[in-house]
């Protein structure tokens, strides 16, 4: 028999903070309602109409009034946007080091991938009091990550990166859910997040079907199925950029711009490669379309960020913050 | 003059009686009435639909309609509820039939684009029925891509249709009103002399004009990639699916407060009308509609705080959305603090009045929870967001209408209808309304989806609860079909002015005659002059 609730269980570091505001937001509502109804109800009572033909005392407005219920509830508004805010930049920004996952939503499932190579459907499994960052897309159409007792959800978009990040704080077996409309078994594609003491965590992680092979791994392989090795070389003589070193890092493109080599951008020029070209070399490379499914190109990511700098590298690619004796090759 | 009974005299009514006086007529009472009957039709659809989803809900499982089935149905739903009845709803039933009679015009400026607004409606409407006979469409009434444009299977291009042959009805309404107070108010109606009532509907007019080509134009571009595949919105094609929900909220936000203006411009004249009192501070009731309409074009980035908005962005639409609640909230003060040392009666359309106002503070309250990204976070997508935009723009618009509709309905037809049965009528909506969307805020809350035709049983006792609210207000919409048609029969005939309101509709006779009034009014008084 499921018993009754007012509020989800609080599991993350966000739960709580939401729920405060959630509460004061109560607080505010319960307040000018109540204040709303008594008035009208009170004149409703004391000035009622006592004969057929009473017109009401002529009154027809005061600035003080209109001033004060202007002015108090900006303030009130303003107040809330701020603790608000406040509480959204700290889900917006993950912090500098995080366990991260890889998550995939297609019709209508969900698929994660953990760096280690562990993948897992319509499940979750995360350590307690660990960031945790999902890196998310999707195969088809919008979907969402949603989980109440995290108070977090995030829509998972195709051809897009998109990202959320959590700290457990308790152990449990909590819901996960789509929360974007995606069609004919929308409300089945659901799942659970499993939060597990660390020890636990660590025995699931070693435990029974570990494939042997890391995401890295994984994506090291499709880098050579695909033959992108024979151009990315991992140095200079290649007809592609080396990829050692580029995670994170400035690149020069030959339109005299510079990106920074984040996911979107690795994605782009795998798929789309004449969008963005590194300074130096010509647009030679094809897309790759429609041969990368999404988990491996996940992987394919995982293995470009594992190619860690070197300490020089000459071509496209700049380290940030010491301007490096790098050269950025010329056009 | 409040006591002239109506003796039987010529009027709009009884200006001919065949099939073709009517449509064919150029006469926006008629037209009014063309209206009634068909955005009461859709209200009637899109009700059983929502009956059957209610139904479904009762248990976790997905077990009286399929999926798919349930998937047509909520999309269905809200296409009929929002496009053919919500937003024509009041403008085109009221403000057509008293726009012009309160600023004391003969019509509006353009009679026959009146009609042609109506042919649209019905012709974009029954596109949408044909839609739906043949298989229906499943992509919630958003059409979000690039479910909409390259993976669903139904009927989404005839909806779209539909949708965009009737936004030409929205917009020449709105236009239409734009002129007509500009350009037809008698004499000595001057701008500040204009009842709220005309003002919330000139906002509108704005709103309607501007607002409704945005989606027309989106819509067809979600046909053009759905037949054409031209890569818009799809990432497979080159497009972005984001920028489908920035048009497509541009518009439908919008659309909230062309649901939500009209009826506080009946509220005004009610609450004025039931405490024969000036409305308190005018002017600001009157502005806020122009600050509202101003407003509501810059927070449409509000739907999205999930959708991969940047940080930035999201946080300036979060500030534009706590600002709008502002005006609303200087209207409510205004409103209650008219009903200070008036003279208060309580017949059906005041207790609209009350119904409103306790629907609209929940449901504008609640849209400050929806305005905190923090929480929005989690209730977005929710049967929180369920619940709070049927408070205001299906709550606090129907109680308006039916608030109207009981209030000039003797105008309108001349005849008084069974206050008591109205009471019952107008307590049973309030109570069923509230238990049957109250209890979705906490399910919301809860972390329950919307669009889920299965749930986890942890949430059943709230959908009990909604079903159960459902069932009360299907019982309270159904009265006033009977005691109103049998007052079209029976009902005793109404004088000029029964309530004792001011305004110029009630200085004519009840039905007006064909041309409003036997002679041109010429106003000399400011509105509400009830102390006079």
């Amino acid at each position: 028999m499921p018993q009754t609730q007012l509020l989800p269980e609080q599991a993350s570091t966000m739960a709580p903070r939401v729920d405060a505001l959630y509460y004061f937001l109560i607080a505010v509502t319960a307040f000018f309602t109540l204040l709303v109804a008594g008035l009208v109800i009170y004149f409703a009572f004391k000035y009622r109409r006592r004969s057929k033909n009473e017109a009401g005392t002529p009154v027809h407005g005061s600035m003080w009034l209109e001033a004060a219920w202007t002015i108090i509830p900006l303030i009130i508004v303003l107040f809330i946007f701020g603790w608000s805010s406040s509480i959204f930049f700290s889900m917006a920004r993950p912090p500098a080091k995080t366990l991260d996952v890889y998550a995939v939503g297609k019709q209508w499932m969900w698929k994660f991938q953990h760096p280690d190579g562990r993948t897992e459907v319509n499940e979750l499994h995360v350590p307690v009091g660990i960031d945790v960052k999902l890196t998310m897309t999707s195969q088809d159409v919008i979907h969402d990550v949603y989980i109440p007792s995290f108070r977090l959800k995030a829509d998972v978009l195709p051809g897009k990166y998109t990202h959320m990040w959590f700290k457990a704080t308790q152990p449990g077996k909590y819901h996960l859910f789509c929360a974007e409309y995606c069609g004919t078994n929308h409300s089945g594609m659901v799942g659970w997040i499993i939060v597990q003491e660390r020890s636990e965590y660590e025995q699931w992680l070693a435990g029974s079907v570990g494939q042997g092979t890391t995401m890295a791994q994984a994506g090291e392989k499709l880098f050579k199925d695909l033959a992108c090795s024979s151009c990315h070389q991992g140095d200079t003589i290649g007809r592609g950029p080396t990829l050692v070193g580029l995670y994170a890092n400035k690149v020069n493109l030959d339109n005299g711009s510079t990106v920074v080599a984040d996911e979107a951008y690795l994605r782009e020029s795998i798929l789309n490669p004449r969008a963005k070209v590194v300074a130096g070399f010509q647009p030679v490379m094809p897309s790759f379309q429609g041969l990368v499914s999404e988990e491996g190109m996940l992987q394919l990511l995982e293995y470009i960020k594992s190619l860690k700098a070197m300490p020089s590298n000459a071509t496209g690619v700049v380290p940030p913050p010491p301007p490096a004796p790098a050269s950025p090759a010329k056009k | 003059m409040d006591t002239a009974v109506a003796t039987p005299h010529s009027n709009y009514l009884t200006d001919g009686y065949t099939l073709k006086s009517w449509l064919l007529t150029r006469d926006h009472k008629r037209i009014g009435l063309l209206y009634l009957f068909s955005v009461t039709s859709f209200f009637v659809l899109g009700a059983i639909f929502a009956g059957i989803i209610r139904a479904e809900l009762l248990t976790p499982a997905g077990d009286l309609v399929s999926s798919d089935t349930y998937n047509r149905l909520f999309t269905m739903h809200g296409v009929v509820m929002i496009f053919f009845f919500l937003i024509p709803a009041i403008p085109s039933v009221l403000g057509n039939f008293l726009l012009p009679i309160m600023i004391g015009a003969k019509d509006l400026a353009f009679p026959r684009l009146n009609l042609l607004s109506w042919y649209l409606y019905t012709f974009g409407g029954l596109f949408t029925l044909w839609a739906l006979v043949t298989g229906g469409v499943d992509t919630g009434w958003t059409f979000y891509t690039p479910y909409s444009s390259s993976f669903s299977n139904s009927n989404v291009a005839l909806v779209i249709v539909g949708i965009f042959i009737n936004g030409f009805s929205s917009i020449l309404t709105g236009l239409n009103f734009i002129v007509t107070v500009h350009k037809l108010r008698a004499p000595g109606m001057t701008w500040f002399r204009m009842p709220l009532f005309v003002w919330a509907h000139y906002a509108t007019g704005l709103i309607m004009v501007l607002g409704t080509p945005v989606i027309a134009i989106t819509l067809v571009m979600v046909g053009a990639e759905r037949l054409l595949h031209l890569g818009i919105f799809d990432p497979k094609l080159g497009g972005d699916p984001v920028l489908f929900q920035h048009l497509f909220w541009f518009y439908s936000h919008l659309a909230v407060y062309i649901m939500i203006l009209p009826a506080m411009g009946v509220m005004s004249e009610l609450v004025a009308a039931f405490s024969r009192k000036a409305i308190f501070g005018y002017r600001f009731v009157a502005f806020s509609s122009l600050a509202i309409a101003a407003l509501g074009f810059l927070v449409w980035g509000h739907h999205m705080f999930v959708s991969s908005e940047s940080v930035y962005s999201a946080m300036a639409f979060s500030l534009l959305s706590f600002l709008v609640a502002i005006p609303s909230a200087v209207k409510v003060f205004n409103w209650s603090a008219t009903m200070y040392k008036g003279s208060i009666s309580f017949e059906a359309p005041m207790l609209y009045v009350f119904g409103f106002i306790g629907l609209f503070m929940i449901g504008g309250l609640t849209g400050l929870f929806l305005a905190s990204i923090a929480i929005d976070v989690h209730v977005t997508d929710t049967y929180f967001v369920v619940a709070h935009f049927h408070y205001i723009m299906v709550g606090a618009s129907i109680m308006m209408f039916m608030g109207g509709v009981h209030f000039w309905w003797p105008k309108i037809f001349g005849k008084l209808y069974n206050e008591f049965w109205a009471k019952v009528a107008a307590v049973t909506i309030f109570l069923g309304f509230n238990l049957t969307f109250f209890p979705q805020f906490i399910v919301g809350y809860l972390g329950m989806p919307r669009r889920y035709h299965s749930y986890p049983p942890e949430f059943q006792v709230w959908n009990i609860l909604s079903t159960a609210g459902a069932t009360v207000l299907a019982v309270g919409y159904a009265m006033p079909a009977f005691y109103l048609l049998h007052s079209l029969f029976r009902g005793k005939p109404a004088p000029s002015n029964p309530w004792g309101a001011k305004g110029l509709e009630w200085e004519t006779t009840s039905p007006p005659p064909t041309h409003n009034f036997e002679t041109p009014p010429v106003v000399t008084e400011p509105p509400y002059n009830y102390a006079k």
